[in-house]
């Protein structure tokens, strides 16, 4: 094999960039990260550039995207919860749009890398626990034991509430990590046996390939709408405690 | 594995940040406000023509309503007429029986009172060719000329007899 299958995670710097010693190179992560950028922009810039009564099939894609986002929020965090919407939505989108991306091919998944997921879940982390504490101030540790929980249920509880709370952010960002780097391993380690077992067996793992980049488009929506989900259900325990 | 490589955290952390507002700035700014306005509009549309459809019918409700009342009236007062006609024309045809009865009554008690003279007239007659016949019967049968008395007072024996 030319590639091992973790080459395609490797950061390559485009345009260098240093700043009080801080390596912030415009990197071939941030080219995708990028194109996530313009990808919705273009998407809601064309399909909302004519404003129609009855949507055409661009306007259809903006509104169901809205119409999704703006049910999940309004669902699982409520009406107040509809401030927060831009938030979500840009969180779903990045995230969607990261991981469709990474799958085009010469493409780069910047969700494979657990920073990012790790930066934008600790961000929601840190977010949540201020939007709790400035609504409900101390009252917001009330989360961590129900109301009418017998004490030695509550010695057990409140430890393993605690315990809940903090991994939070590691397994929002855990999840979506291991899922794309998983969903990108196998690919392309199917993809090497293409090459490996030549012209006679070759189209075994080709059709593998097919059908696993079927599943890993689904996955991204999946993972996506996973991400903002749970980013709700945060908010919805910070505005409404239990 | 690259994703473990702490030297290409801080670019990934900042270009993340950067495209991260971008991308918030594009859907606070564009894509929330234009594609809400739309759904907005379309929710107020919608909303308008229910309402207009409603108030059409609430108009139509009201106009079969009058109509009806209408209707009802005009039948009301169609009978009303029909009856006074009804009533009209009795009168008229109870009036003209009585009279056309009256002509009658008068006609048969007119003609009872000639048949009576007739009568009394053909009498008469009878008794004159009576006592006539009588008269030549007994001049033929017997060669006798009785005076008129006589045989006028026989003949009205003989009728008073017959009667």
């Amino acid at each position: 094999m030319a590639h091992g299958p973790m080459e395609q995670f490797n950061i390559e710097p485009l345009v260098g960039l240093k700043v009080g010693g801080l390596d912030i190179s415009y990197t071939n992560s941030a080219l995708f990260m990028t194109f996530a950028v313009l990808a919705s922009f273009l998407v809601f810039f064309t399909a909302t550039r004519r404003r129609t009564m009855v949507p055409g099939r661009w306007q259809s894609v903006a509104e169901l995207l809205y119409e999704f986002n703006a049910g999940m929020v309004k669902d699982n965090v409520g009406k107040e919860g509809l401030k927060y919407l831009p938030f979500i939505f840009t969180l779903f989108l990045f995230i969607l749009f990261g991981n469709i991306l990474g799958l085009m091919p010469y493409g780069f998944a910047f969700t494979s890398h657990i920073i990012v997921n790790a930066s934008l879940a600790l961000f929601i982390f840190v977010s949540v626990t201020i939007i709790g504490f400035a609504r409900h101030g101390l009252h917001y540790f009330s989360l961590l034991c129900p109301k009418g929980t017998p004490l030695p249920v509550a010695l057990v509880l409140v430890p393993i509430e605690i315990m809940s709370y903090f991994i939070r952010p590691v397994s929002l960002s855990l999840r979506l990590f291991a899922n794309m780097l998983a969903g990108h391993v196998l690919l392309k380690v199917l993809a090497g046996f293409v090459v490996t077992l030549g012209l006679l067996f070759g189209w075994v793992p080709l059709v593998a390939v097919f059908g696993v980049t079927l599943l890993e488009i689904l996955v991204a929506l999946i993972q996506a709408y996973v991400f903002a989900l749970l980013s709700c259900i945060y908010l919805n325990d910070a505005i409404h405690l239990h | 594995m690259p994703q473990f490589d702490p030297t290409t955290f801080p670019s990934q952390i900042f270009w993340l940040a950067v495209s991260f507002i971008a991308l918030y700035w594009v859907v606070a700014r564009l894509a929330i406000p234009r594609v809400g306005e739309v759904i907005e509009q379309r929710a107020r549309l919608v909303q308008e023509d229910i309402d207009r459809a409603t108030t059409l019918k609430a108009e139509t409700d009201h106009a079969i309503a009058a109509y009806e009342q209408a209707m009802a009236d005009a039948r009301a007062q169609a009978q009303d007429h029909i009856r006074g006609i009804a009533l009209e024309i009795r009168a008229v045809a109870d009036k003209k029986t009585a009279e056309v009865t009256a002509t009658v009554n008068a006609q048969i008690t007119d003609a009872e009172v000639r048949i009576a003279k007739a009568k009394t007239d053909a009498l008469a007659g009878m008794r004159t060719m009576a006592a006539e016949t009588a008269r030549d019967v007994v001049g033929k049968l017997a060669a006798l000329a009785p005076d008129a008395g006589t045989v006028d007072a026989a003949v009205a024996a003989a009728l008073k007899e017959t009667r």
